[in-house]
């Protein structure tokens, strides 16, 4: 196979970017798109060109690290993957291919495709863990967790931080992330401690970082490469809702 | 000649660690913040030691390379995390656990660190449930566990097939908690050039920021590594591209010891090699073989779709040869076998290199339902990667380089040969052995970083007066042009091939020559070969572009560098080791029936290399291993 690749390049976060056009040959089905792209800086760094700079690490769609927009898709077209997990055959043989990196303002862009997301982590610094010492924990099956709050824990625990979802979401809105966190530990008893705490200062930290709200457009759920679920939000939405007017009434009793 | 004190504690064996800690000594609450930690990675090992100590009050800076510490490759560990809970009442406990793992080490581990590791494996689980890691629980709300190679019971707590995921985001959880707290300063996208050594102990380290290319010094009292392994000096394998060694041999040519390099261990189940473009290896998790039945057809060359060809024809060849553990021997003796009817011409699929993995039994016996909630997502990740469907057909795999036992040489406080510098987790060498059991190096680095580092870094600390966070004595400046000097040179070669084919011809010639099974002339001559490889590098690769700046090809080209070193000192430790053990297999030294002969005579010993500079042949100190509660047996899983 072979493919014509229209790649964003971007010198360093202040320079302006540009489309520029590389050419993909002896491809093969089975190889993932990292991998051409790897092909592509290869040839250019035989020619003594500058290679495209693009982010990735595990290469087998757990450790988020890969981030990149395929023909205006956050990860490209294939559900339930990362772009490190994208498989040429998803693609038609002579095909063009756009490669951009993940577009939000949150998210300024270093060079080329690589981006800064750094402010995943200072969301989670707001309140996404549970407030335990090491040391200070009881026997693990002290707590008896029901198979069903587990599951349900672990479905929105799979979440692998890449930000898709915001790069998929008209409004720029962190909501997906910042929900399955809430919700992975809304689930259990360890997290339900501090949920009221947690859900008011992870919201805060999100809107002071300048992400979007949602809108019920639902493109992140379609986007994320891990199936978690736009139902997350809405459990987040409601719980900051509760959580706001009792932290009021607290306060003005408390006056 | 540097004394190799190991500083076990003395006393019978399960009182040496509580022992040890009543005596180490104690920096006061009020002094913690008074010192300052340096913590290299942020993988399971690095985040929890990390995070623990802070909430003891230390001032800890924290380096990765990624972008966020939630992305160390701990995150891909599948499988799970062994404890001797006996929650499955299955006669589990500390000892039990020690024991498999001492002998799924082929007895070459220390019997004190061993045991230390199987007495905190508890207090691991109880506190990554407090934390909020989902793990798998039964109807009833408790823990559930599964086996894995090696044991005989179940002890291996497990959360899906991200089990490494979950622990990882519990430690970052807690690592998070204390950036929040301003006790913990993180230093994402930097990647450490050099240790910093000023009079006699690790003093700081120099950094590259990978973003604007800059060298920056940081100075503490302490510096703890955890950079993890180096399987990909094999160029494929299953570890992250990313991951290399040269954090680890900066501190070697500062004075580290590193000890049993040629200790790697190759997986058993990945998915197969399907042609030079691919950048690394996908593991299918170990647990898979608590219900997959490895075989070959018995005749060679039978190319008839598996689904055709028979039980009687079918070779289970673990099953039959050892009966007592069957598909769920060690990683070593599953890889191996593997090669092993390869080699007989019995392998299946395209290229012949691959064994199957089989679920047809399990999915008949459990259904579908049940298989899919234990390993669904590893099922789809090998739909994803073949466009075959395991629940159709069985899974074809081969073994692939997935862990490194071997490391920097620690003593019993997980210190290194420089006072002050730290190892833990995958970067040091000390509890597995000549092979890892699976389900061990998540128990281990949470260990390391929870449970043992807070205590013994604290005894160091102890002795110390608390130095300033200065950066101006010399051996900075001289660490940084050093560094900046390396990567000057490598952006002058302006060769035309890239780092990654240099790594790759490397990789080549281990994988061959010093991989599943090793001989004195093969290593002989990739003891001749690898200095070749490493002249025409810096001949003749090309680091388009400059040290300023972002530059991801330079990024490569010194981690490949330091690979083309590092390489000749793990071969140069496989010839010196003419004893098979674990995953080092000496086909010079087998018995009869071809499974690894162990040389307890000549080769109880921990090989212990220092550096004696960079041109220099590396001298071989020995840790002679001490067996006071086990008797030094022959593996046997038959």
């Amino acid at each position: 196979m072979r493919f014509t690749l229209k790649i964003w390049r971007q010198k360093d976060a202040r320079a302006p970017g540009r489309f520029e056009t590389h050419e993909a040959a002896d491809v093969i089905p089975e190889m993932s798109f990292l991998e051409v792209l790897d092909l592509v800086n290869e040839n250019l760094v035989k020619a003594g060109l500058e290679a495209i700079t693009f982010d990735s690490d595990c290469r087998e769609g757990i450790c988020g690290t890969c981030c990149l927009m395929v023909n205006g898709r956050a990860h490209g077209r294939q559900h339930g993957a990362t772009v490190c997990e994208l498989r040429m055959r998803n693609f038609r043989d002579g095909e063009t291919i756009t490669v951009e990196p993940f577009r939000s303002r949150c998210f300024p862009v270093l060079k080329d495709l690589l981006i800064d997301r750094s402010i995943f982590d200072r969301i989670i610094q707001a309140g996404g863990y549970v407030s335990i010492g090491t040391g200070a924990a009881p026997d693990a099956n002290a707590i008896p967790i029901t198979k069903q709050d587990a599951e349900h824990a672990m479905d929105a625990a799979q979440c692998i931080g890449c930000g898709a979802c915001v790069a998929a979401c008209p409004n720029a809105a962190a909501m997906l992330f910042t929900s399955a966190k809430i919700a992975h530990l809304a689930a259990l008893p360890q997290g339900r401690v501090e949920w009221r705490q947690r859900v008011l200062a992870m919201v805060e930290a999100m809107d002071r970082a300048g992400f979007g709200n949602c809108s019920n457009h639902g493109e992140c759920e379609a986007a994320c490469p891990k199936g978690i679920k736009l139902t997350n939000i809405a459990q987040m939405n409601r719980q900051f809702i509760f959580s706001s007017v009792f932290t009021a009434r607290e306060k003005a009793e408390a006056s | 000649m540097i004394a190799l004190d190991s500083k076990i504690p003395d006393g019978p064996l399960p009182e040496k660690w509580e022992r040890h800690r009543g005596r180490l000594k104690l920096v006061s609450p009020a002094n913690k913040r008074k010192y300052n930690i340096i913590v290299v990675g942020t993988g399971l090992a690095g985040a929890s030691g990390a995070a623990s100590l802070a909430e003891l009050g230390y001032n800890v800076a924290v380096f990765c390379l990624h972008d966020s510490p939630r992305r160390a490759h701990s995150i891909a560990a599948q499988g799970g995390i062994n404890a001797a809970k006996n929650y499955a009442n299955d006669s589990d406990n500390v000892y039990r656990l020690f024991y498999d793992t001492v002998k799924g080490g082929d007895f070459r581990s220390r019997e004190a660190n061993v045991f230390r590791l199987a007495q905190v494996s508890s207090a691991i689980i109880d506190h990554c449930a407090a934390q909020g890691v989902p793990f798998a629980r039964d109807y009833g709300g408790m823990l559930v566990t599964r086996s894995f190679g090696g044991a005989q019971v179940s002890r291996t707590f497990y959360a899906r097939g991200q089990t490494g995921q979950q622990l990882l985001l519990g430690a970052y959880g807690a690592l998070m908690r204390q950036v929040k707290s301003g006790r913990v300063k993180l230093f994402p996208r930097r990647e450490m050039v050099d240790l910093v050594v000023a009079e006699g102990r690790a003093r700081g380290i120099v950094v590259r920021n990978l973003v604007t290319g800059a060298l920056e010094s940081y100075a503490a009292d302490a510096v703890v590594l955890a950079t993890g392994g180096y399987a990909n000096v094999f160029f494929l394998s299953t570890n992250a591209v990313s991951s290399n060694v040269s954090a680890a041999w900066r501190a070697y040519h500062r004075g580290a010891l590193f000890a049993n390099p040629s200790f790697t261990q190759i997986h058993p189940t990945c998915i197969p090699v399907s042609g030079k473009h691919q950048a690394k290896l996908v593991l299918m998790s170990e647990s898979l073989r608590n219900d997959g039945r490895v075989w070959v057809p018995r005749k060679g060359g039978d190319s008839r779709p598996p689904a055709e060809i028979l039980e009687a024809e079918r070779f289970y060849f673990l099953e039959e040869k050892y009966p007592r553990f069957g598909n769920l021997v060690p990683r070593d003796v599953a890889s191996r076998n593997a090669k092993a009817v390869i080699d007989q011409g019995l392998g299946v699929g395209p290229t012949r290199v691959a064994v199957y993995l089989d679920f047809s039994d399990a999915l008949a016996r459990e259904g579908k339902r049940v298989i899919a909630e234990r390993y669904g997502n590893l099922f789809e990740m090998y739909t994803n990667i073949t466009a075959e469907d395991p629940y159709q057909a069985p899974m074809r795999i081969y073994p692939a380089p997935h862990y490194t036992m071997g490391g920097l040489w620690v003593d019993y406080d997980l210190m290194t040969t420089i006072p002050g510098l730290f190892a833990v987790g995958e970067v040091n060498f000390s509890d597995h052995g000549a092979n890892r059991l699976g389900a061990s190096a998540l128990m281990q680095g949470l260990a390391d970083g929870y449970f043992i580092l807070p205590y013994t870094l604290g005894g160091y600390l102890a002795d110390l007066a608390p130095a300033a966070r200065d950066t101006s004595p010399k051996a900075f400046s001289d660490a940084a042009s050093a560094a900046q000097a390396r990567l000057e040179k490598l952006c002058a070669v302006r060769g035309r091939r890239p780092p990654q084919d240099f790594h790759r011809e490397l990789g080549e010639l281990l994988w061959h020559n010093c991989g599943m099974s090793r001989n004195e002339t093969g290593l002989g001559e990739a003891l001749q070969k690898i200095p070749e490889i490493r002249e025409a590098f810096w001949r003749e690769v090309s680091v388009p572009g400059s040290s300023a700046g972002c530059n991801q090809v330079l990024e490569r080209a010194v981690r490949v560098a330091d690979f083309l070193e590092f390489a000749e000192l793990l071969v140069r430790d496989a010839l010196l080791r003419k004893e098979s053990c674990g995953g080092h297999f000496r086909e010079e030294s087998q018995t009869g029936e071809g499974e690894a002969q162990r040389d307890d005579t000549n080769f109880c010993y921990v090989s212990a290399w220092e550096s004696k500079g960079p041109n220099e042949t590396p001298e071989e100190h020995q840790e002679p291993l001490v067996f006071e509660s086990l008797l030094l047996s022959r593996r046997s899983y038959k």
